[in-house]
């Protein structure tokens, strides 16, 4: 066991223990164990000290790494708060649930069911693993509910509070597939039952065969009204809305079907066709079960109010308070502490505040807010906790006016008719009509005739391969793209995707990726270097921050007389000795002749020493992407300065539409603009500046490196290494339309030959019972194996 | 022919049992978690050894 260890440990020497990340600098050791930050430390630490280290043993690296910043859970006392997390609660005893998207692998599980070694007074926890969540019961009186949170954050596996989602949607899937169950229990019973039948035995058994199809009456109706009545439901709303949807023809279908076999049973005139009927509900709920579990597992429906801290500590008498935002009134006072975003626009009462907008208007620079300026909301604080004055409920402010855009409110899928809609709407009408003249004419020659045949007629025109057809192609395409990396919201954005035909790229972020190439171009001495990480570590300008990470560091400098100008530089001493590090201007230097980077100047002791060059990557493929999207209108918009548009050009072409400086305002603008045109814009974008516009287009894909923090509003979340492969994504769309109008056609299909038999009158019970199984077997049998061949296809070509 | 009566009646009375419980387990959280129980059995073994 031991040798085994020292093994894994010398293959692996470079990753962190706890998270599996590659090292980058080797300074953080713990019992000959490295690590990649400071927060994985700590969690070994924790968990060392409390003897849980059989955590390391389910899984190799079972941690995630944890560089993110922390959030606080004081909120979670609060009466208001608590009492919509919590399942049960007594004197002595209290059971809350969490969400922990954080939990993936047995070790996780492992680790939160011991959670009560760590924080006491907690007694049982469970876990939840398919859920993701977590069941904690405790004491209220020994410990609060943001102990347990802190306690769980300190481990790494912070919950994830987000009131608006709390109420878990279990029940309505496990009605779903109890209704499955009965029906096809009813299913197979009826079948059996049927077989005399079938084996045209009809007019042989007498009693036995009466016997039969009263059973088969008695197992219809809970399918009928229990499993089917969704159905009912939808197509009776839909008929109050005055609009038909494809619930409409199955409601009368089922309706039909029930009711003339019931007639049929009743008065003795043979079994009816109540197997076809409990088939068709059996795969019609299978279907919809399909399309539930897939989105689910896709689930993100996370709104806006998941950014915004829930809750904010407000000033009451000379303490402070954890209270709701929304509950915030003017003239309240608050406190915002480092990385914390300012809910609502406030007035400044301490002295100054380094605010980050790129939130609100996409700027990366933090900007400098001095005593008795105003914040707006949706700035993010960086550096020492400042006073805020609100002076505008949230509801009004600044931010929520551009979220409360028209694009946000009014749901997208309204503007679009659906295939499904749409196909069922003209086939309702012209089953309707066919109906009717069916009717006439046997009215007027064989009046005895006439309701038998309506009923057959409404009875095998019902589209349930119809309806089938679409759930199976698009909830299969869903689940096959969401295994390449690309998670949808729902299956209707296959649909649109299939149509659009302008793509919007925002760069930072979407084009170009988190890390950069750093070059020095100068010379200095090692500790120099390490003086210079010091200062640009206490900065949080985004070219600070990539060289500070860049560089080696030395915890023991000590900097004085730190001065940060705001677009230029910093200055700082160290052992008296003064450093400059910004802009040529700032350390009067020369620029190089060819900008095609950022630079960063470094004097020292007014003595320039030379520069960083900093080049941030352009995403691999993108190139190649862009030759392939040459039937698209490509555009790219951005929040940064012009200083990238001639690299941006080589990429894009001279021709395509490059905007810079844009506000998210002038981005959603933009998309407005074009969607004006008629035209159906894909927009990629990758920050929270981007929102706005990713849910003005018709396809709001948000890019991300990290899936599991980054979940803006948008349709589909695409993996950053994944973009380069968006020409496929887009062909798979439009193949997936594709292959269900061909669904579409072989149903008609059997409708057809279905319907000729039934409106001539010769419709058998055994033509109705062989056609409706296969045409529905068929259909769907047609769209998984076809989305399977075609998406393992286009896939391979790129894995 | 009238002992078909009383096989089909066994059989269905059976398969309806069979349904129930089905039913039954489901309401009462067998199948939230496929996962967490056959994971956790693991862990108790673990913790004997240790001890």
């Amino acid at each position: 066991m031991v040798e085994t260890t020292i093994e894994k440990e010398t293959e692996e020497s470079l990753s962190c223990f706890h998270c599996g990340q590659p090292v980058r600098d080797s300074h953080l050791m713990l019992d000959n164990r490295l690590f990649c930050c400071r927060g994985c430390q700590t969690v070994y630490q924790i968990l060392n000290d409390n003897n849980l280290c059989d955590y390391y043993q389910y899984e190799q690296h079972p941690g995630l790494t944890q560089d993110k910043v922390e959030g606080d859970f004081t909120f979670l006392d609060e009466p208001s708060i608590k009492n919509k997390i919590l399942i049960f609660e007594s004197a002595d005893y209290a059971k809350a649930e969490f969400y922990v998207p954080a939990i993936h692998c047995i070790s996780c599980l492992w680790l939160l069911e011991n959670i009560q070694k760590i924080c006491s007074g907690v007694i049982k926890s469970e876990v939840n693993f398919s859920a993701k969540r977590v069941t904690i019961s405790y004491h209220p009186l020994q410990v609060n509910l943001s102990a347990i949170a802190n306690a769980m954050q300190t481990i790494g596996y912070p919950p994830q509070i987000n009131l608006d989602t709390q109420p878990n949607k279990v029940t309505f899937n496990k009605s779903l597939i109890a209704k499955i169950a009965i029906a096809g229990f009813a299913f197979g019973n009826i079948m059996l039952l049927s077989f005399p039948e079938y084996l045209g035995m009809e007019n042989n058994g007498g009693e036995l065969n009466r016997l039969f199809s009263y059973l088969i009456l008695a197992l219809s109706i809970p399918v009928t009204f229990y499993s089917g009545n969704d159905y009912f439901i939808n197509a009776w709303k839909s008929f109050k809305q005055k609009q038909l949807n494809i619930d409409v023809p199955i409601a009368i279908g089922l309706a039909a079907l029930f009711l003339r076999s019931s007639y049929d049973i009743i008065t003795h005139n043979g079994p009816g066709y109540m197997d076809s009927l409990s088939g068709l509900v059996f795969f019609l709920l299978i279907g919809r079960w399909f399309q539930d579990k897939t989105f689910e597992s896709l689930a993100f429906d996370r709104d806006y109010q998941s950014y915004f801290p829930l809750s904010v500590q407000k000033r009451i008498a000379e303490s402070y308070k954890a209270v709701l935002v929304l509950d915030l009134e003017p003239k309240d006072i608050i406190q915002i502490r480092n990385m914390e975003v300012v809910p609502t626009d406030a007035e400044l009462l301490s002295e100054e505040a380094f605010i980050d907008f790129s939130f609100v208007t996409g700027e990366a620079r933090p900007s400098k807010v001095k005593r008795g300026e105003i914040i707006f909301a949706g700035g993010r604080l960086l550096g020492i906790p400042v006073l805020l004055e609100v002076i505008k409920k949230t509801s009004q402010s600044h931010l929520t006016s551009l979220w409360n855009n028209e694009a946000f409110q009014k749901p997208k899928e309204s503007k679009y008719k659906k295939i499904i809609d749409y196909a069922a709407q003209r086939f309702t009408w012209a089953v309707l009509l066919l109906t009717i003249a069916t009717g006439i004419f046997w009215y007027q020659h064989d009046r005895e005739q006439m309701w038998l045949v309506i009923t057959s007629v409404l009875m095998v025109a019902c589209p349930c391969a119809l309806a089938l057809a679409a759930p199976f192609t698009y909830g299969n395409m869903m689940r096959k793209l969401g295994h390449f990396g690309f998670y949808l919201k729902n299956a209707d954005v296959i649909e649109r995707l299939a149509k659009a035909d302008t793509i919007i790229f925002d760069k930072t972020g979407t084009i170009t990726f988190g890390n950069a190439h750093i070059t020095w171009k100068g010379f200095a001495e090692e500790n120099e270097l390490k003086n210079v990480q010091a200062i640009t570590a206490s900065s949080t300008h985004p070219l600070s921050v990539l060289l500070a990470k860049s560089l080696q560091s030395d915890s023991s400098i000590t900097i004085e007389k730190i001065v940060e100008k705001p677009g230029k530089g910093i200055e700082a001493y160290v052992d008296g000795v003064l450093y400059q590090i910004g802009s040529a201007n700032f350390v009067s230097a020369n620029k190089p002749n060819q900008q095609q980077a950022s630079y960063v100047f470094i004097s020292i002791n007014n003595e320039v020493r030379g520069y960083f060059e900093i080049t941030t990557f352009i995403r691999p493929g993108l190139q190649q992407l862009i030759n392939k999207l040459k039937n698209f209108t490509l555009g790219l918009l951005s929040g940064d300065n012009e200083s990238d548009l001639k690299r941006m050009q080589t990429f894009f072409g001279k021709d395509a539409k490059m905007r810079f400086n844009q506000s998210p305002h002038d981005k959603l603008a933009y998309i407005q603009t074009l969607q004006n045109q008629h035209k159906t814009v894909v927009m990629l974008g990758d920050g929270l500046n981007d929102s706005g516009a990713l849910k003005q287009s018709d396809i709001g894909i948000a890019v991300t490196d990290d899936t599991g923090v980054f979940t803006p509003a948008c349709d589909g979340i695409l993996q950053g290494d994944k973009l380069q492969y968006l020409d496929k994504i887009i062909l798979l769309a439009k193949k997936s339309t594709r292959i269900l109008k061909v669904a579409f056609a072989i149903s008609f299909f059997y409708n057809i030959i279905a319907l000729s038999f039934a409106v001539s009158g010769l419709l058998t019970p055994l033509v109705a019972a062989i056609l409706m199984p296969i045409s529905s077997v068929s259909v769907v049998g047609f769209a998984t194996l076809a989305v399977n061949i075609t998406s393992n296809k286009i896939l391979k070509e790129t894995l | 022919m009238t002992i078909l009566i009383l096989l089909i009646s066994v059989s269905l009375v059976i398969a309806i049992l069979f349904l129930l419980s089905f039913l039954w387990s489901m309401k009462h959280g067998q199948f939230n978690d496929t996962y967490g129980p056959a994971a956790r059995m693991l862990f108790d073994d673990k913790k004997k050894k240790h001890e």
